[in-house]
């Protein structure tokens, strides 16, 4: 029997067509600006600091649209944008360093929808406002550390095992160890192989040197544990900056791409993404004259430094404690209301602020501030990467008592900077300072005109496409219109079961989509009115037009599918939306204009005598 | 739409000698103006701003030029309300900052402040990345096609589709480079788009030629591609109808940002359908395509086989 589809493939198609339009239906529910509040320690919120935070929304005045507790997580909805951004200034002056307070577009999709995995789809960065940073990891100084810290290394452990050396020096890339006498030579490389097997040895024709260097395995580690300690760093930094739904994502071997959407005030996001800002505590060398270290004399055992008003001070070259021995951090005020920046140690860094606060009552200790940046710059025509390690002394005090596990530091300019760096210590230090190599901002007028224009211009292309159809296919154009609509609810439904990122020129592929989707139907009835023209009976003439249009539709699909694919994979951000929607698009099209064109054709026409076709 | 018989492949020189015109003049164009790259591809600072009256470029101009940005270009966009403010990689300056000193810079000497409405700042490294993964996108795509056109039909046809599409590349970057309109990133997605579907085309009439070759045996090579061109020409030109139909509503409401794409787009569709008539089976033509290089190689005694 000719055009007459089986009950199953009737079935396979208003399946998926049901299917479909239940996924792509969250979509037409709109979104509610709101607040999400949560914890910034490990410990989930609890109901009352729950309604702590709706009574100090309600109480100040704002209209909440709905409250919602759950999971420890705070969400107020509201009415408007201006609602949401006071309720959000309001929360984080009230609510200080334990909350994390964001901005967030909360869907309205309903519960029996949500219940069943439908979301709507996720809207890139041009449409719904927001930063795009690209960040570069300068993997060459994550190196350069580690040399450095196996030179002392190195140091240390001859100190430990009493090999007497002349010299341990870095040079181009290698560790030289200079050897009192060769006769220690042995015990020197046992020790190597013992404590120091990731270095590769050289030995030079020097009796009394060795040589030592990185090993490719290990320089391969470095690199990639730089590039993963960055990540969890700078993603418990963009928490601590508030915002909901931010992407944090590898890219190629020493990039990260970092996605706010929502965020607007790019200079702070950049300041705290980018900065490599540590604190470090040294005693202050009351011994030597600071003029005289001025002059260019600096003693041996110390370092000069600049203080804030520009007055040099002479620091010990000895470190106290390091920022990474820092665990915890706020910030907060001093007595005389001063900012300040509260800190916690780790037990190694307070036994020994310990033991030194104890032998040292009454000395000057100095907090040093420091700051790594990193930038490629042009310079005549060059890319030269610059690198600036910016040192201050924020604060000198006397050591009234001893302390050790946890202390306050002042000297800070404004409870702005104490709040920075306290974030800062807390999210903890980059492994290798970081670069923004790439930023692109839309502010969120322009994402919602994104929105607004994309779609009057799909829907315009759409209608017009469907009378130009229906004027010349007629019947035959009607039923490649509900193809064409079926075309684009899959393409929807799909795009928001995989949540992939829908961008302006994502829409504009769903667009080109709707122009070339048709194509299949205009190749297949094409072909059915050649063979009426042969003189082929209506019913054998859908069946041969179907029949033989498939392998050139086949054909024509598959080579631009290859294009949409390579697109794909060499794409980046908005240009990978155009190509899931392109590729997503294409595959769904010829589902839709054959088999669901066909089981529609076959009903009308399958089945009984037909003696022209409204074609 | 009757068919029609229209001798394409006999008049195939008058075609392809307005190919040849066009695309000496393409890439001349393109050699000596070349294309107005993007900030994508060379680095380099973008800032969009908006205003709620009509914004003075003139003033904007001059308060950037005494504030030391003098190579940056200032236009309207889109709007007489919207400015868009273009800066080289600066010499010096750190260019995570340059965007707000300029916005602090325009701000000093306007009534009313601008809205920020897109930042873009590309670095120098990612620049060439982008423009080297571009270009590498543009080659596999390319030998992609060529292996599976070789593949399905011949090598022949598979030459023939892929120099029908450098035209097309050709002729619409080369309208690109004379108009001096900015090539970016979404661009080149464009012209990657403007590749398939210009294929597309080209394949459907092969197609159409590579069953003609098996059907019609007493016609010559040159008669079976002029009937396959001219019983496809309807739908070749109902298909790019419908498509153009599609880019001329982006065009007019797609707004600014997706402007130069649906110019390529409209080109290339232009072009694409041009070359998939005048140009591919030609090409193939002239490459010595013959029925017999797309003959089911018959098996000896396959007739036999057929038998219960």
């Amino acid at each position: 029997m000719q055009n007459h589809f089986p009950l199953w493939k009737n079935l396979l198609v208003l399946i998926v067509f049901a299917v479909g339009i239940i996924y792509a239906l969250p979509n037409l529910y709109g979104d509610d600006p709101s607040v999400q509040v949560s914890s910034t320690h490990p410990a989930k919120l609890a109901q009352e600091q729950a309604n702590k935070i709706e009574s100090e929304i309600t109480s100040a005045g704002f209209k909440v649209k709905t409250f919602e507790f759950k999971d420890g997580l705070v969400l107020a909805r509201f009415n408007s944008a201006d609602d949401q951004l006071k309720a959000a200034d309001l929360l984080r002056d009230k609510m200080g360093d334990d909350y994390n307070v964001a901005l967030n577009l909360a869907p309205t999709t309903p519960t029996w929808l949500r219940s069943l995995g439908a979301e709507a789809m996720y809207l890139g960065l041009d449409l719904r406002g927001g930063v795009h940073f690209l960040l570069e990891v300068d993997m060459d100084a994550a190196v350069k550390q580690a040399e450095e810290r196996y030179n002392d290394d190195v140091r240390l452990a001859l100190r430990g095992e009493k090999i007497r050396y002349q010299s341990v020096s870095k040079d181009n890339g290698y560790i030289k160890i200079k050897l009192n006498s060769a006769d220690d030579k042995p015990a020197l490389m046992t020790l190597l192989g013992k404590d120091f097997r990731v270095l590769d040895v050289t030995e030079p024709a020097e009796q009394d040197q060795v040589w030592l260097k990185l090993s490719e395995k290990e320089e391969r580690e470095i690199r990639k544990f730089a590039v993963a300690q960055n990540m969890t760093t700078l993603r418990n930094r963009v928490n601590e900056l508030g915002v909901a739904e931010p992407v944090i994502q590898q890219q190629g071997e020493n990039r990260i791409v970092i996605q706010l959407p929502g965020v607007q005030d790019t200079t702070r996001a950049k300041e705290i993404l980018g900065t490599t800002a540590t604190l470090e505590y040294r005693l202050v060398d009351v011994e030597h004259d600071v003029q005289q270290a001025v002059a260019g004399h600096v003693p041996v055992g110390s370092r000069l430094y600049t203080e804030r008003n520009g007055n040099p001070i002479l620091l010990d070259r000895r470190i106290i404690v390091t920022g990474d021995q820092i665990v915890d951090s706020s910030s907060g005020q001093d007595q005389d209301g001063r900012p300040s920046v509260n800190i916690s140690l780790n037990g190694v860094g307070a036994t020994k602020m310990g033991k030194l606060t104890q032998a040292n009552i009454g000395k000057p200790m100095a907090v040093v501030f420091i700051e790594y940046k990193t930038e490629t710059k042009l310079v005549n025509g060059q890319k030269v990467r610059h690198k600036e390690k910016v040192e201050k002394v924020i604060n000198v005090a006397t050591i009234q008592g001893v302390f050790s596990h946890r202390f306050q530091t002042t000297g800070l300019d404004s409870p702005q900077e104490a709040r920075t760096l306290s974030l800062l210590l807390r999210a903890g230090a980059l492994a290798a300072p970081v670069e923004i190599v790439e930023e692109r901002t839309v502010g969120p007028s322009l994402g919602q005109d994104n929105i607004d224009k994309g779609i009057l211009s799909f829907v315009v292309g759409f209608a017009l496409v469907v009378l130009f159809m229906a004027v010349y296919y007629k019947l035959f154009g009607m039923i490649a219109n509900f193809a064409l609509a079926f075309n684009v609810v899959i393409v929807v439904a799909i795009l928001s079961m995989l949540q992939a990122t829908l961008t302006l020129p994502g829409i504009a592929g769903i667009i080109l989509t709707v122009g070339m989707s048709v194509d299949a139907n205009v190749l297949i009835f094409e072909r059915i009115k050649e063979e009426l023209r042969n003189g082929v009976t209506p019913q054998s003439a859908i069946f041969a037009g179907y029949d033989k249009a498939f392998g050139t539709i086949l054909d024509s699909h598959f080579t631009n599918l290859v294009v949409a694919v390579v697109l794909f994979a060499y794409g980046t951000g908005s240009v990978k939306g155009f190509a899931v929607t392109l590729i997503i698009g294409i595959l769904s099209s010829m589902f839709t204009a054959i088999t669901g064109t066909r089981m529609v054709i076959n009903w009308v026409y399958g089945n009984r005598r037909v003696e022209k076709l409204s074609i | 739409m009757k068919t029609t018989n229209i001798n394409f492949i006999g008049n195939r020189n008058i075609a392809l000698i307005f190919s040849g015109v066009l695309m000496i003049i393409a890439m001349g164009s393109l050699a000596v103006r070349g294309l107005q790259m993007g900030i994508d591809f060379t680095g380099g600072t973008l800032i969009e701003v908006g205003y709620q009256k009509a914004a003075d470029l003139t003033v904007l101009r001059n308060t950037l030029d005494t504030q030391g940005f003098n190579d940056a270009t200032v236009q309207n966009f889109g709007t007489t309300k919207d400015v868009l403010i273009r800066l080289k990689p600066q010499e010096g300056i750190s260019n995570v900052e340059l965007s707000s000193k300029v916005l602090e810079a325009i701000n000093k000497n306007t009534a009313e402040p601008a809205s920020v409405r897109r930042v873009e700042y590309v670095g120098p490294q990612v620049g060439d990345d982008l423009a080297e993964d571009g270009f590498l996108a543009l080659l596999y795509s390319t030998i992609g096609i060529l292996i599976y056109i070789a593949w399905r039909f011949e090598w022949k046809f598979s030459a023939g589709a892929v120099l029908a599409t450098v035209h097309d590349v050709v002729v619409t970057l080369g309208l690109f480079s004379v108009l001096g309109l900015e090539f970016d990133l979404t661009v080149l997605a464009a012209v990657l788009a403007l590749i398939g579907y210009s294929l597309n085309d080209t394949i459907v009439v092969y197609d159409r030629i590579r069953e003609n070759f098996r059907e019609l045996r007493n016609k010559s090579t040159e008669e079976i591609m002029n009937i396959s061109v001219n019983v496809t020409l309807s739908r070749t030109i109902m298909t790019s109808l419908t498509v153009i139909l599609v880019l001329v509503s982006l065009f007019f409401l797609g707004g600014e940002v997706i402007h130069n794409f649906s110019i390529v787009l409209l080109f290339g569709v232009f072009f694409g359908t041009y070359s998939s008539i005048f140009i591919a089976s030609p090409m193939a033509l002239m490459l010595g395509i013959s029925p017999e290089d797309l003959m089911i190689p018959v098996k000896e005694g396959a007739e036999l086989d057929g038998r219960p």
